[in-house]
């Protein structure tokens, strides 16, 4: 099984939906593409090009913009991301030997998506929990005092 | 309205609830129901309180009192000795810090609490609470008693200075608004708090939104605004939420709108969320990104004052800026003054993280030294270690060492000592720290931040990431102090943005403070803190090692072997330095050397 890309219908309805809701203005592009990228996992071209119709915006700013910000994703993404903190709190506290095990167990670099489609690893900047760090998030869960060892349990909650 | 004679309130923010938050309101209900106390205590869910490091976290009122690390088995206990008895337990008491007002705390106090008053006190999700602790008296006092100008010329007077970090005078920035031309003007709140281990903005915006909400109003009437922006960041959905929450309440109560209190002044709100980048809280990519493009900086000037968002006189602050308003009206400009120093007046929030006792977010006097804040505030350095230094200012700020401890903390006097104030974030590092590392890791940071708008920035901090890396794998080389001292100046004078101009900062402290270091990795390829993976070695020691087998099965490429009660050995050339042997061992056999 591959990554999976998502059907022109649901990529139109994720549109309507984001454009429905902030209103079809040059101004309320990152809440649409936010809100397209939330619902589909990545902003496909595809939803590219209709939001690109419907704002009257050339699609080369509109790429400007979903590659400029981390959270956007032009490409598609696993069934679960794993966002691993790199802030220097997560870091002086032992992150690098969780990032480590992370990218061991998984077999992935930051960025890549597994074969199977399970997986997506990146980094995020800080989220603010530096107190219980290292922190890594897996989709909207938070785990904070992580270390090495318990990376593999903690993965293995995700099916 | 049921009346309690007690409130309990939970800390229910993200690292509270790790620490099993929802458990302990769970089982307080419980017990209370089971001891018949349920109509006599009330149970609340809060946000931050300020014992993160030691959560969960409760307040009860009225007395007061700070409770961490209540389990739910410890419940039972409590509740009895508490809520039954009367009696404090002092075992969950937090340790040091407590939270007081600071009209009534002793001149021992090292912490005042203004822009932090309400956080843990009130429930964010409820005007009502905010109103109750004199919330909007200011706004009132402003709308019916004041003109803009003595609104302005207070804000001068107190002497306040922009905590986003660069110290700009307030109510200076206030006035070149007002006075630029131009019938539309906007008020803009920098909530784009991105300094890695920066949390205190977040912490307000959860837990007091109103305070910021009411000190944009103040602004927008002061500059003649009617319509605002709170830019907050992607990472904080809490934070989102929450304000929309308290803007919507607002608005119930006409304290938004048209037509404010019967004023005749109409002000609206709204928030726009980042997406993740970091330059962003820089005000002018800041500016580019509320306009739904790519938030790259521009040259100033302009100043947003003059030429802002859609090229219209803007005012843009920080947070912990807006925070501080209210109480300046209310209280009065010499009261904010009277805390600080000559230049640097009233109270700075920190976020502290690193290797200390108690991390966390603390608010105190500007002028408190650098020794008070982590061994009277932040409790001493974890595990009885020495003190390293301390980054001050997020990755555009610097490491200040022990030298520096007695340092009165303002804008001045960092700046003196090679640092910034910055946001307020505090990274406390320990012995063990090697400072090539930490540079590295800043510099890694900003190179990946940089937008890619200027040559210098972009360029410049890829290049020094690349020298410092071959430093850490033991690869550096004669002339590379050198040539790092020389690509800092060039980026710090060359660079078009406050990002670009300060991301040397974190190498040049380094290079000015621990030197001796940089030598050692690059002529002795040595790392004095045994950090750098290319330059240690792990070894087991044959009189400690008793053959457990623990390391050799916990190892993830197959580097120890040994027989069972043997001494295991470490090959060298396989092992791959991930420590996991050393943290397994039961009997302290593997050692760096």
């Amino acid at each position: 099984m591959s990554v999976e890309t998502k059907s022109s219908e649901k990529i139109l309805e994720a549109v309507n939906a984001a454009i429905e809701k902030y209103g079809a203005k040059q101004e309320e592009l990152i809440p649409i593409l936010n809100e397209v990228n939330r619902r589909l996992g990545y902003i496909p071209t595809e939803a590219m090009e209709q939001i690109s119709r419907r704002l009257k915006e050339p699609k080369s700013s509109l790429f400007g913009v979903a590659s400029f910000y981390h959270m956007l994703s032009t490409k598609p993404r696993g069934r679960h991301v794993i966002q691993f903190c790199e802030s220097a709190p997560c870091h002086v506290v032992g992150g690098r030997e969780v990032f480590e095990a992370l990218k061991e167990t998984l077999g992935l670099e930051p960025n890549e998506t597994s074969p199977d489609g399970k997986w997506t690893l990146i980094t995020t900047s800080c989220l603010g929990v530096c107190s219980v760090g290292p922190v890594i998030v897996i989709d909207e869960d938070i785990y904070g005092n992580v270390d090495a060892r318990k990376v593999p349990e903690i993965l293995a909650r995700y099916v | 309205m049921k009346y309690y004679r007690s409130h309990v309130l939970v800390c229910v923010d993200p690292e509270c609830l790790q620490k099993g938050a929802h458990e302990l309101v769970d089982a307080l209900q419980d017990e209370l129901v089971a001891t018949g106390l349920i109509d006599e205590v009330q149970v609340l869910e809060t946000s931050r309180i300020g014992g993160c490091s030691l959560g969960p976290e409760m307040m009860v009122y009225p007395e007061g009192v700070h409770y961490v690390g209540v389990t739910p088995d410890d419940v039972p206990y409590l509740v009895e000795e508490h809520f039954l008895k009367g009696r404090v337990v002092n075992k969950f008491q937090m340790p040091t810090t407590k939270i007081v007002d600071e009209e009534l705390g002793a001149p021992t106090q090292k912490e005042v609490r203004i822009v932090l008053r309400n956080c843990g006190k009130i429930d964010p999700e409820n005007i009502e609470d905010y109103i109750a602790e004199d919330g909007y008296q200011a706004l009132a006092k402003v709308l019916t008693e004041m003109t803009p100008e003595e609104v302005i010329d207070t804000v001068l007077k107190s002497g306040l200075r922009g905590r986003g970090g660069a110290g700009f005078p307030t109510g200076k920035k206030w006035q070149f608004t007002r006075q630029a031309p131009g019938e539309i003007k906007y008020v803009v709140c920098n909530a784009d708090e991105g300094d890695p281990g920066a949390f205190m903005n977040r912490r307000v915006l959860e837990g007091d939104p109103h305070s910021v909400i009411e000190g944009m109003i103040i602004a927008a009437y002061a500059i003649g605004a009617h319509q605002g922006y709170i830019y907050c960041r992607a990472e904080y959905p809490v934070a989102v939420s929450t304000l929309n929450i308290a803007i919507q309440q607002a608005r119930n109560l006409g304290l938004l709108g048209k037509d404010i209190l019967g004023s005749g002044f109409d002000f609206d709100l709204e928030v726009r969320m980042g997406a993740g980048a970091f330059v962003c809280g820089e005000e002018t990519a800041l500016i580019a990104s509320i306009e739904g493009r790519r938030g790259e900086p521009r040259p100033r000037p302009p100043f947003p004052a003059v030429q802002g968002l859609w090229n219209k006189p803007t005012n843009v602050n920080n947070v912990e800026t807006y925070a501080n308003i209210p109480q300046i009206i209310l209280k009065g400009p010499e009261w904010y003054a009277s805390y600080g120093t000559e230049k640097s007046k009233g109270t700075k929030t920190f976020a502290l993280a690193g290797d200390l006792n108690h991390t966390g977010l603390i608010e105190v006097p500007l002028g408190i030294s650098l020794r008070e804040i982590i061994y009277d505030v932040g409790g001493g350095i974890k595990d009885g270690k020495a003190f390293k230094a301390v980054q001050i200012g997020g990755p555009m700020g610097g490491c200040v060492p022990a030298e520096y401890l007695d340092l009165p903390l303002d804008y001045e006097s960092l700046a003196q000592a090679g640092t910034i104030m910055g946001s307020g974030g505090m990274i406390v590092l320990d012995e063990d720290t090697c400072m090539v590392d930490v540079a590295r890791y800043f510099m890694d940071f900003t190179q990946d931040e940089s937008c890619g708008k200027c040559t210098p920035c972009r360029v410049g901090t890829r290049r020094i990431l690349e020298i410092l890396t071959r430093i850490c794998d033991g690869k550096g080389q004669d002339g590379d102090i050198e040539l790092l001292e020389n690509l800092c100046q060039e980026i710090r004078t060359n660079s078009l943005c406050g990002l670009g101009q300060g991301a040397p900062n974190p190498v040049v402290s380094t290079l000015r403070y621990f030197r001796d270091e940089y030598e050692a990795h690059i002529y002795e390829k040595r790392c004095p803190a045994k950090v750098c993976r290319a330059l240690i070695r792990y070894e087991i020691l044959p009189d400690a090692c008793t053959g457990c087998t623990v390391c050799a099965r916990n190892c993830p490429v197959n580097a120890i072997s040994g027989e069972r009660r043997q001494t295991h050995v470490i090959d060298p050339d396989t092992c791959i330095r991930c420590g996991i042997c050393m943290q397994v061992c039961n009997f302290n056999a593997v050692v760096i050397e």
